[in-house]
């Protein structure tokens, strides 16, 4: 998986004008290239090990365990350079476009973090870097914007349809139209049109390679169940991946739900949405009837996305792994939870499978007859959640607001 | 009047094919209709109504704006039918553009047998290359809907032989890289393209789009294309007018324009 043409099963594949095919034919050949030449393999570990700190660790949550009755593992993504699993992707891929000798990278953010890391990497990589930006993400997120601008990076942001991450996405997809030859597209999920679901899930796989083997050794044999968030799904395919063959290792995937799948205010494509195509691949997504994208809403910016990655939409279809909703008030439960037990304050992406992982507990323990051992990807830190988080619990003093709007 | 007919009448008179493009339901459904209708009366060989989508990556700000206010107004897929069913009963030859997404939704054979009822000869795909088209293309065959792909400056000859392969009626050629909306001068890359498609197949007409604005530049792209395609210059007559009367006869008054110089190559 995928087929040739990106296709898993009925997902996937290539919906975009023709202008693109050449791009997408050059990158798929540089990807292919690339993935068998070891000087580029050892240039990519190498930065991997060296510059953004993998691999990261798996911690056994000991006080989270107590509280969940489970044992708990966290694939501390949060510890990478830039504060996610995002920086493997933007390495390789950022590797990738000097390899196609194109000086200038694009990309499209949400929250501004995939916005940082593109920006991390064009900075550390000589690239030229535009980022593009929803402009109402941009006053959410304001001190990212700054973090991007630090790191030479151009913001734009990008005022028509509901100014966030689709419309970023759209706007990015217009330029790389128009600048092909000059520029890499650095899609920061595993979703869009192949090779993209493919390339991405390959750079991030290493968390669950690292994880599978840092089980083996720590505990002497794999976890029962791995959860991971799931928005556009990179960091879930990223853990998941290595695990896919192991039949007894369950794969749970946590969507948001925002105020719950029923509300119809929600971000679950998989449990809320249908069938359909979306920035260049056919999987799921939130649409009307007549096929329009529904926006989507969640407390997370990182999983507020109306589509998801190809491959979830094929392993959900086949049953390698379930996805649900969790709410945000369920996250938001969970990332106290692990702030007060553990000291680790996590991305409110991550959050949702930490609260996922709570959910599944009780089913897995009657289902084993024992306590069973559940790996968490810890996909992100949560500073810059903190105004979001702090607004949420109402422990912000009226005074400390640094985000304009972020307390209303 | 099928897409053939169209461009072998245009051929018999040495001229190019006008094709004038609308959003359908911009600004209202009555009103897409009152514009397509003058359109056609002022000149266009061919109304390319555009369904409007959410999220139109291949289109510049003026498309996306008229679709926006199409979108908000609360036009459906099943509006579109029915304005492409009154401008086709006014006499106009009409194709459909669209985003794939609402075609999937719709149910691809329902899509196409309802479009064809409806008095549509053919379907431009921007979004849809052949490679993922074998429902479609089966569709279109059995309710004999006329199917443009598009190709671009950057699209191989290997890939302009496949695109052909799977067009009927006409190929739109994208003048440039880049998104719809009109450009000062015509690109240089559109003369090239057509040459490299005409010699791996000589007979299917060629529509040349993207940043076409007014007459001279109709002429000047009428030179080398057997048609002319003609958007966000004609929507933005009726998006910038302060009343609606001045934008309906700005919008006549430049299909006039264009339709003279498309015979003017």
């Amino acid at each position: 998986m995928p087929d040739l043409a990106g296709h898993f099963g009925r997902y996937g594949g290539r919906f975009v004008p023709e202008a693109l095919v050449k791009a997408l034919d050059e990158l798929d050949a540089a990807y292919r290239s690339a993935k068998v030449d070891p000087e580029f393999q050892a240039t990519f570990q190498d930065l991997l090990l060296n510059y953004a700190g993998t691999p990261s660790l798996l911690y056994r949550a000991t006080r989270l365990s107590e509280k969940l009755g489970a044992e708990i593992l966290l694939k501390r993504e949060d510890l990478n350079h830039t504060g996610a699993h995002k920086v493997r992707n933007v390495l390789g891929q950022a590797l990738l476009a000097k390899r196609m000798g194109k000086p200038r990278v694009i990309a499209e953010t949400g929250a501004g973090q995939h916005g940082v890391a593109s920006a991390t990497a064009a900075a550390l990589l000589d690239l030229e870097c535009v980022v593009y930006m929803g402009e109402t993400d941009t006053q959410r997120q304001a001190l990212n914007v700054a973090r991007m601008r630090m790191l030479g990076a151009t913001v734009i942001p990008v005022t028509n349809g509901s100014r966030t991450l689709k419309d970023a996405l759209n706007e990015a997809l217009r330029d790389w139209v128009s600048t092909v030859d000059t520029t890499h597209y650095l899609l920061g999920t595993a979703a869009g049109p192949h090779p993209f679901p493919e390339l991405v899930r390959d750079f991030v796989g290493g968390i669950g390679v690292e994880a599978r083997a840092q089980c083996l050794e720590q505990i002497g044999r794999l976890p029962d169940a791995v959860a991971a968030c799931v928005g556009g799904g990179s960091n879930a395919i990223g853990i998941f991946h290595a695990f896919v063959p192991d039949e007894g290792v369950r794969l749970y995937g946590f969507e948001a739900g925002g105020d719950g799948v029923e509300t119809g205010r929600h971000a679950a494509s998989i449990t809320g949405g249908s069938v359909g195509v979306l920035h260049g691949n056919r999987t799921y997504l939130l649409q009307d009837e007549d096929g329009q994208t529904i926006e989507s809403h969640s407390i997370s910016a990182g999983l507020d996305y109306p589509g998801v990655g190809p491959e979830h939409a094929w392993l959900n279809d086949s049953g390698r792994a379930v996805y649900e909703p969790v709410t945000d008030s369920e996250a938001m439960a969970a990332f106290q939870l692990l702030c007060r037990t553990e000291g680790i304050i996590p991305a409110i992406e991550s959050s949702h499978a930490l609260a996922g992982a709570a959910k599944i507990v009780p089913r897995l323990r009657e289902e084993l007859g024992r306590t069973p051992t559940i790996v968490i990807n810890l996909s992100g830190r949560g500073d810059k959640d903190v105004h979001t988080a702090g607004a949420y619990f109402g422990i912000l003093d009226q005074n400390e607001t640094v985000v304009p709007g972020e307390n209303t | 009047m099928s897409i053939a007919e169209t461009f072998a009448k245009a051929k018999s008179e040495n001229r190019s094919v006008l094709v004038g493009c609308m959003p359908a339901g911009f600004p209202t459904v009555d009103h897409s209709i009152e514009q397509m209708i003058a359109m056609h009366e002022a000149g266009c060989d061919v109304i390319e109504v555009e369904l409007p989508y959410s999220d139109p990556v291949m289109d510049g700000p003026v498309i996306q704006k008229a679709s926006d206010i199409a979108l908000a107004n609360g036009v459906r897929t099943r509006d579109t039918l029915k304005i492409i069913d009154a401008v086709s009963s006014a006499g106009a030859t009409v194709v459909l553009m669209t985003y794939w997404n609402p075609i999937e939704k719709y149910g691809v054979d329902a899509f196409a047998r309802d479009l064809a009822a409806a008095g549509a000869t053919g379907l431009i795909t921007p979004d849809l290359i052949p490679d993922e088209a074998a429902e479609w293309i089966a569709a279109a065959d059995a309710h004999k809907i006329d199917r443009t792909f598009l190709v671009a400056p950057s699209s191989t000859d290997e890939r302009i032989a496949l695109t052909l392969a799977n067009c009927r009626g006409f190929v739109y050629a994208t003048a440039l890289m880049g998104v719809t909306g009109a450009r000062k001068t015509v690109s240089s890359q559109a003369p090239d393209l057509v040459r490299r498609i005409r010699a791996i197949d000589p007979e299917m007409p060629v529509g040349v789009g993207l940043g076409v604005g007014n007459g001279a530049q109709a002429a000047e792209v009428a030179a080398f294309a057997d048609g002319v395609i003609v958007g966000s210059a004609l929507i933005r007559c009726v998006l910038e007018a302060p009343e609606r009367a001045t934008g309906l006869a700005n919008l006549r008054a430049l299909s006039a324009e264009l339709a003279e110089g498309v015979r003017r190559r």
